[in-house]
């Protein structure tokens, strides 16, 4: 495939791997935002080839790990309601809310539907104009401005019948929450490539500056997390803290204006619940006040369902680099994707599901 | 930032449904689900010697005596549900036959026989069944096998998709042959008939479910032919499955669990359609995982390996045949891949339904 197969050529990983073999003079601890990169380095088995001391640690940037356990009720509580088709991205079906999942409520009858994109669902609702269609519109910047694209032109349609639950999440101010925290140990960053090609990396450098780190954008293949891993650790080694781009052929510093206009138009900042860490300030967007109608909570009065996270599993450990999936006593034990805990065992990026789906089980 | 941080302590996940009171979709999806499901539920009501060899057919000598010696028959059933009835290189019908020829023959029987259930909705158009029926005489004859005795039920409008099919195979194993999911030993080559995913992608794409165009056929096809040519150059093949639903993954971590064995294959020597690939790139799904109606896994001793391969790769069925993989003696590693960078990672089974990704 083209575009792609470059990027997992063995021979030139293995290149790349030397020259940080090379580079690396003493222990560093680096961290991958996004959970498709840690899915990729658990895929490709990068970690086995990295040499001893050069720890990555697993980043929150798993969309369905961190909607917080009340926005999985809300969903529950909308999707079984009578006349109601529910649409979400796939892998949500499987998050555990307090009393079931998206799969069992579909189970009892009610109509949940996998979508890929919200505007599959706005063409649901254009095919069902006697039912209400609801969106699950969770994610990060990626999946912000389809998101709000598809309020745009819900508005322009008349559409009456669409609304989005919306759970945004973004990735600068969790960056800020982990290297703020006194049990840090994070030192550099490989930066998410896919919400950079939207936002582009110009938030990143007063980050780089607070905290004296080195961020470096990268993508999902092997040889894009293999040159990321190379250009953090001889920026490390160098005790320089710039940000850096290896991902030129997707991401440039200023991003994808015309997305990010549209993120503006429609959405406003706000304080973000996120599962297993708790509340980041400014973490999360909302619907702006014009655009209420189309706001799911809202219509179907599910604002005040506020459930309590019981502390079972330490996927919030995991989530801030503190922990590794394995050294959770219910990992592969109690825990399977069959019979997840939490839900980094749960989504596909999720570092659990990565650890366990990819055989680090002991 | 105003707030102090975000602590850690005393958080997060409550224990949901383990989806054993209630039936969802995953456990139908050939994965673990389903395997617990057997388990759990049919395997403890029915349990006996031949429903535990856990086999795609299972096998009884006629007449029955103590010391064996009869014709030993393989039989089989499967129920297809398939949405849409008609996709690129094939139907429900073809599908109902082949599906059940496949699993008898993976005894390495020569099935005969075939029996077919119908389950009508309300409001199906005869001249769709007509079609459908036609495409399963097609298939029958192409497997050699007659369709002996059925049954037809009709259900409301709305309580089924059209149409459902079972189908009850019946085959006869020639003499000396022993092929069981039990029979794996550790230095056996690991073959596989053709690329993966086909059947899956074809499916997806017939749904409208890809949003693009993809040139991908369903390699729905008889497999009985292929084995009985393999069988005709070598006597040491142990074990052979179809890897429907749950494909390539699932069947082996199943092999595997069956024969106590360990199972490494070598990712760059599995054979995938660009096409394939390409659509289960976009859809952030598995080839190992997609299902397949025309493929099979032979597990072969090492020294017959290169022989069969060649067998097979000569038959219109078994054209991209490669060998994938050995099995060891290490059991609880149970299914590893080598990857092109020469790390190693576990292979699971599927878990519940597939999924897409979100990004």
């Amino acid at each position: 495939m083209k575009y792609i197969s470059e990027y997992r050529d063995a021979r030139l990983v293995r290149v790349v791997i030397e020259e940080i073999t090379h580079t690396v003079t003493r222990p560093w601890v680096i961290m991958e935002i996004c959970g498709g990169q840690t899915h990729s380095i658990m895929k490709y088995g990068l970690d086995q080839l990295l040499p001893i001391g050069l720890e990555l640690v697993h980043g929150p940037g798993c969309p369905v790990c961190v909607t917080s356990l009340e926005m999985i009720d809300k969903s529950l509580a909308i999707a079984a309601k009578p006349d109601i088709i529910f649409t979400s991205y796939g892998d949500m079906l499987r998050v555990p809310g307090s009393t079931g999942d998206l799969f069992s409520i579909r189970a009892s009858g009610a109509d949940v539907r996998v979508v890929y994109s919200s505007l599959d669902a706005i063409k649901i609702a254009q095919d069902n104009p006697q039912k209400q269609v609801v969106f699950f519109a969770i994610g990060f910047e990626t999946t912000a401005p389809a998101n709000a694209m598809s309020v745009m032109q819900a508005q322009k349609l008349g559409l009456k019948n669409f609304s989005l639950l919306v759970s945004h999440v973004r990735v600068p101010p969790a960056m800020h929450a982990i290297l703020g925290s006194p049990q840090n140990r994070v030192q550099g960053f490989l930066a998410a490539g896919h919400v950079c090609s939207v936002m582009g990396f110009w938030e990143y450098e007063p980050i780089a500056e607070k905290y004296q780190v080195p961020v470096v954008v990268t993508g999902f293949e092997p040889l894009d997390i293999s040159q990321g891993i190379l250009q953090v650790v001889r920026l490390l080694e160098r005790g320089t803290h710039q940000v850096q781009n290896a991902y030129s052929r997707v991401v440039s510093f200023e991003g994808n204006q015309p997305a990010q206009k549209m993120i503006n138009l429609v959405f406003e900042e706000c304080d973000q619940k996120w599962r297993g860490i708790g509340v980041i300030p400014s973490s999360g967007w909302r619907l702006k006040p014009e655009f209420q109608f189309f706001d799911a909570a809202e219509r179907f009065q599910v604002q005040n369902i506020s459930p309590v996270e019981s502390p079972l599993c330490i996927a919030g450990k995991i989530l801030q680099g503190l922990n590794k999936p394995i050294q959770c006593p219910a990992f592969a034990s109690q825990c399977t994707p069959e019979h997840p805990l939490g839900a980094t065992m749960v989504s596909s990026e999720g570092a659990c599901a990565a650890y366990y789906r990819y055989g680090r089980t002991s | 930032m105003s707030d102090p941080y975000p602590t850690m302590d005393g958080l997060v996940c409550p224990v949901p449904l383990p989806h054993n009171q209630v039936i969802v979709l995953g456990h139908g999806s050939g994965g673990r689900l389903s395997y617990d499901l057997i388990s759990q539920v049919f395997q403890e009501a029915f349990d006996n010697p031949i429903l535990r060899s856990g086999n795609d057919a299972g096998m009884i000598v006629v007449p029955e005596a103590p010391d064996q010696v009869g014709t030993r028959l393989a039989i089989s059933t499967d129920s297809h549900v398939v949405m849409p009835l008609f996709f690129p290189g094939g139907d429900i019908g073809r599908l109902a036959v082949c599906g059940t020829v496949n699993d008898v023959s993976m005894l390495g029987a020569s099935p005969r026989y075939l029996t077919a259930g119908f389950i009508l909705e309300e409001g199906l158009e005869v001249d769709i069944l007509r079609k459908v029926v036609n495409s399963m005489k097609q298939a029958a004859l192409e497997a050699q096998v007659q369709i002996i005795a059925g049954d037809t039920k009709v259900v409301q409008n709305g309580k089924a998709d059209g149409l459902y099919i079972n189908t009850t195979g019946v085959g006869i194993i020639p003499s000396g042959i022993n092929i069981s999911g039990t029979a794996a030993q550790p230095g056996d080559k690991i073959i596989i008939s053709g690329t993966l995913g086909d059947h899956g992608i074809a499916v997806l794409a017939a749904r409208g479910e890809l949003n693009f165009d993809a040139q991908i056929t369903s390699d729905v096809a008889p497999l009985n032919s292929l084995v009985s040519a393999m069988l005709q150059v070598s006597s040491e093949i142990h074990v052979l499955r179809d890897p429907t639903r749950g494909g390539l993954a699932t069947s082996l971590n199943e092999i595997a669990i069956q024969s106590k064995v360990g199972i490494t294959i070598y990712e760059e020597s599995i054979p995938v359609k660009p096409a394939v690939a390409a659509a289960c790139e976009m859809l952030g799904f598995d080839p190992l995982y997609v299902a397949n109606e025309g493929k099979l896994i032979a597990i072969v001793g090492e020294k017959h390996a290169e022989r069969l391969l060649t067998s097979m790769q000569a038959h219109p069925f078994g054209a991209d045949a490669a060998i994938i993989g050995t099995v060891t003696d290490s059991p609880g590693d149970h299914v590893t891949l080598k990857t092109a960078f020469g790390t190693t990672r576990m292979i699971d089974m599927l878990s519940g339904e597939m999924l897409p990704r979100i990004c």
